[in-house]
């Protein structure tokens, strides 16, 4: 305890977390850049991944996987297979027989299809056997016997072949989600307004690659209960479905995460492995493992999905948006995914952080013969954002103002509502706009630079969690439990997820911050489903927000008994005592003082055993409409972005020299790993502007599924990335904390395509910005 | 098939340790499943993304598309070596205060060709430390923290060294 007039504040100021910061020295832990509980073990090998667990007597199984884009399965095999030494066990799509799917609506997959394969890659069977090389030959002895149907490759097929049917949870033909929504007369406001622009913009399938393929392990033991570790971002939703499909009672099953290497959204539903391992421990009764070959990940992708996009957008002479209308085409491959949710977000996450007087969308998703495409980073959202961004931009000129100018003119504003109904509370975007400006010299660059060089401009909004929960309930969104006793030590358990993003820390840093303690005395258990109470997982940048305020809930349940024990030792009142660093003192006379531990011990004295359940759930949001409530998010964070780019006009290679990213995320509870984000956004952004392409042949088969033909920058190609936050403290957020995880990568990619129109001349409305696509564009200016 | 296995003896991290391979397991495979150490982390298992890199006689090595047989009488180095003792080695301090290792799986690998490039060129620039990190992949960070985290470590090294040789002088 270093800074006695800061514990001195802190007994007047309470500061609930719906009170502005003014003071972040107040904080004993947040705003600083303290390590991440979890650093050392991650760099020094020592941390646990899914891969990383073997068990005695444990086997490995294959999946067999479907070759063909659509075909019938006549029969299946695996005598041969199953003569081979080694082999243990063998599944099919009969053994499971249940449907399950992320989105309680759309469940139309079987862990392996029973009936035909709807993709390359689509799995059929599963084989165990004593070592992983035993179970690659006998999968390649299994014989399936496929009758080829014609396969649907494209959003056009789909629609013109309704005969062809992909997927029969569709309703009419391939057409699996179809939004229409206006909201006001955008025809009448389009009619009337001083300039209109009117533009189609196609974004690309590109997919997470998290540096660790998906891996699971299962174990059946011989008390009938089911332990499953898995590479997951979502256990608890995992859990419900393999109670599902493999008609256990949840209370059997326990899921485990362990250290997770990497997600990106690439890893938050069920996939086929681990249903596969789950079964096949049951059925042989030892236990199994699948990791995924890197060529499996690019299969089961969920990524990006590729959307072409008309927009039309109506402003006044002023530059101010009168009407913007969308139509949006999706191809969503093979499965429905997260798609209902995608086809909403499409339109949804639009109405800010510029005012919509009159808005209407339109997106259709259909089914087609390849991986299903699901929630990546920025989920259904960034596609919209890059052309709208890029819209925004024109019409910036067509009007004759600054491209940072015309985003000013029509902010939104804070504590407002969109066109949509979404509830807007803090809104730091014009801050976002003023950093990014500054630091980027935007003012003496913007048109000015020589020929070839350019910045760009571009914003963004993103939800932080949303208040309806994936299957609809009344129970909290985020759980905690907090337990401390006289050993000094306090250990949160939590179903959250870390996936990377530092959600155990975050918990770490805010117990030790309401409990007084150092954040070493605190230890994070952290989704194991058996041990932590519910968390929702690790989607739509929902942690720090829901499990933040959860923390916030058990450790004030908590610190009150304590200060309460503390105060009847010293006979003063407990508002006088106040706690940081591990110490804990009288606020006026800080010559009384003990050591958190001590003070522990006089609550467990005083009160028996101790512990606190903390929980949060969202207040009711969103528009009274159907799909009103996806998108309605507690908070919504904001981004600006300015990229400076080259362009080679001889090869067409675009360089991107520098990203500044402003972000508002709100409060950085440790700007260290805020940063982090921004930058891993960011960088993602760029990734996709420049050189991600997830592609298909004539036949459907995935033409880049390595790391070396799927393209992702190295630290050669990354461009200097400079993080700005912006603190808005948002009423509602821990400490005013809001995401920053997702929101960040939007704007990259259409701050790039202006940029380039900046130096250049050329509007690139279509992903990636390939030298072809940069040439072709600079041929049709001449 | 399950192959006939023989007797491979490697030196990793300053110690011998024998396994039973066959001809086709490859390094990461033995230093992981059979060997147990478990730092060293595949992610692609052709030579694309570089987390399993590994120092082989001072230098990185993709232990993937390394067979262990070959790696025999040569001296291995991995992330579980990096440590002297009980204390981290520059570069694992520098990445845990930059917080460079977000998922941390792509970190091993990196660290090994780190401590490679710093072996090599004590001071390097930020566009060498991007050259020496070409063959590995990240997907969290945007690489900024790690390369902050690289160029920290690199001085941390050299105030190492002054201060050994102003305590010999």
């Amino acid at each position: 305890m270093s800074d006695v007039i800061s514990l001195k504040e802190a007994a007047q100021h309470h500061h609930p977390a719906h009170e502005a910061d003014e003071a972040a020295a107040r904080y004993a832990v947040l705003g600083q850049r303290n390590r991440k509980v979890d650093g050392l073990k991650k760099v020094t090998g020592e941390a646990v991944y899914a891969d990383d667990i073997q068990l005695p007597r444990m086997l490995h199984a294959k999946i067999i996987r479907c070759p063909h884009a659509h075909a019938k399965i006549l029969d299946i095999d695996a005598s041969e297979a199953l003569a081979m030494p080694g082999v243990v066990g063998f599944i099919t799509g009969q053994d499971m027989p249940v449907k399950y799917g992320i989105i309680p609506w759309t469940q139309d997959e079987y862990p392996l299809a029973p009936d035909k394969g709807r993709y390359i890659g689509d799995g059929i069977a599963c084989i165990a056997a004593v070592d992983e090389r035993t179970a690659v030959e006998a999968a390649m002895r299994v014989r399936v016997l496929y009758e080829p149907l014609p396969a649907i490759l494209s959003f056009e097929d789909a629609i013109a072949r309704p005969d062809v049917v992909v997927n029969e949870i569709a309703k009419r033909g391939n057409v699996g989600k179809r939004v229409d929504l206006a909201f006001g007369d955008v025809e009448g406001e389009l009619a009337g307004s001083d300039v209109v622009v009117e533009g189609e913009f196609y974004f690309e399938n590109t997919t997470h690659t998290p540096i660790e393929p998906h891996c699971a392990v299962a174990h059946f033991d011989k008390g009938g209960r089911l332990t499953v570790w898995s590479a997951t971002q979502v256990p608890h939703y995992l859990h419900r479905e393999l109670a599902r499909v493999l008609e256990l009672e949840e209370a059997q099953i326990r899921v485990i995460q362990p250290n997770l290497g990497g997600a990106f959204g690439g890893k938050s539903e069920p996939f086929d492995l681990e249903f596969c391992v789950a079964k096949l421990a049951m059925v042989t009764g030892r236990p199994v493992k699948i990791l995924y070959t890197r060529e499996e990940v690019f299969y089961s992708h969920r990524g990006r999905h590729p959307m072409k996009m008309r927009f039309k957008t109506g402003v006044d002479k002023e530059g101010r948006i009168q009407a913007v209308r969308s139509q949006i085409a999706i191809d969503g491959g093979a499965y429905f995914s997260f798609g209902l949710v995608t086809s909403y977000y499409a339109g949804q996450l639009l109405t800010a952080p510029y005012r919509f007087p009159t808005y209407a969308f339109q997106a259709t998703r259909v089914f087609t013969n390849k991986p299903a495409c699901g929630p990546k980073r920025g989920h259904g959202s960034v596609q919209p954002r890059f052309a709208f961004e890029v819209q925004l931009d024109e019409i910036a000129e067509q009007v004759g103002l600054d491209p940072i100018e015309i985003r000013r003119r029509n902010f939104i504003g804070d504590f407002t509502e969109t066109v949509n109904g979404q509830r807007i509370t803090s809104n730091g975007f014009l801050q976002c706009l003023d950093r990014v400006e500054a630091a980027s010299g935007w003012k003496a660059k913007r048109g000015k630079l020589p020929r070839g060089r350019g910045v760009g401009i571009a914003g963004s909004m993103y939800i932080s969690g949303t208040n309806y929960p994936i299957y609809p309930n009344e129970m909290p969104q985020a759980g905690v439990q907090v337990k401390i006793d006289r050993s000094g030590l306090v250990t949160v358990f939590c179903g959250a997820s870390d996936i990377g993003q530092g959600s155990d820390s975050m918990m770490a840093y805010i117990l030790a911050e309401e409990l007084g303690c150092r954040v070493e005395d605190v230890q994070v258990v952290s989704s194991d489903t058996d041990l932590c109470p519910v968390d929702l997982g690790a989607y739509s940048s929902r942690v720090t927000f829901m499990v933040g305020n959860a923390c916030i809930d058990a450790g004030r349940k908590l610190k009150a008994l304590i200060r309460e024990a503390v105060a009847a030792s010293w006979e003063c009142a407990p508002e006088e005592i106040v706690a940081g660093g591990g110490v804990y003192a009288h606020a006026l006379d800080t010559s009384r003082r003990m050591t958190s531990r001590e003070a522990f011990r006089l609550a467990e004295a005083r009160h028996a055993t101790l512990g606190a359940t903390g929980s949060y759930n969202t207040p009711k949001l969103g528009g009274d409409y159907r799909g009103g409530t996806i998108g309605a998010s507690p908070a919504y964070s904001f981004t600006a972005h300015v990229a400076e780019v080259s362009v080679d006009e001889e090869t067409g290679i675009i360089t991107v020299d520098t990203i500044w990213v402003a972000h508002d995320c709100g409060k950085a509870l440790n700007p260290m790993i805020v940063e982090g984000q921004m930058e891993g956004s960011a960088y993602m952004g760029f990734a996709e502007a420049i050189m991600e392409a997830q592609v298909y042949d004539e036949r459907g088969l995935h033409r880049c599924p390595s790391l070396l033909d799927y393209k992702i920058p190295t630290a050669a190609d990354t461009p200097a990335l400079e993080s700005l936050i912006v603190e808005s403290n948002d009423p509602e957020g821990p400490y005013g904390a809001k995401e920053a995880g997702e929101g960040p990568l939007h704007p990259s990619i259409p701050a790039i395509a202006n940029a380039v129109y900046d130096a250049v001349g050329i509007r690139l409305r279509e992903l990636p910005f390939t030298p072809a696509r940069v040439l072709a564009a600079l041929a049709a200016r001449e | 098939m399950q192959v006939k296995k023989t007797g491979c003896r490697l030196e990793v991290n300053g110690e011998v340790a024998e396994c039973l391979v066959s001809p086709m397991t490859t390094l990461c495979e033995a230093l992981r499943y059979e060997l147990r150490l478990t730092g060293t982390k595949q992610g692609c298992d052709k030579g694309d993304c570089g987390a399993c890199t590994v120092l082989i006689d001072g230098a990185p090595h993709l232990a993937c598309l390394t067979l262990a047989l070959t790696a025999q009488g040569r001296s291995i180095q991995t992330v579980e070596g990096l440590a002297r003792g009980a204390e981290a080695h520059p570069l694992q301090d520098a990445f845990d205060r930059f917080g460079a290792a977000q998922c941390g799986f792509c970190t091993p690998g990196i660290l090994m060709s780190a401590a490679a490039l710093l072996e090599a060129n004590p001071a390097p620039t930020r566009a060498e430390i991007q050259e020496a990190l070409g063959g590995n992949l990240c997907r969290c960070t945007g690489y900024t923290k790690i390369l902050d985290a690289i160029e920290d470590a690199a001085r941390a090294l050299d105030r190492r060294r002054e201060a050994a040789a102003a305590a010999l002088s």
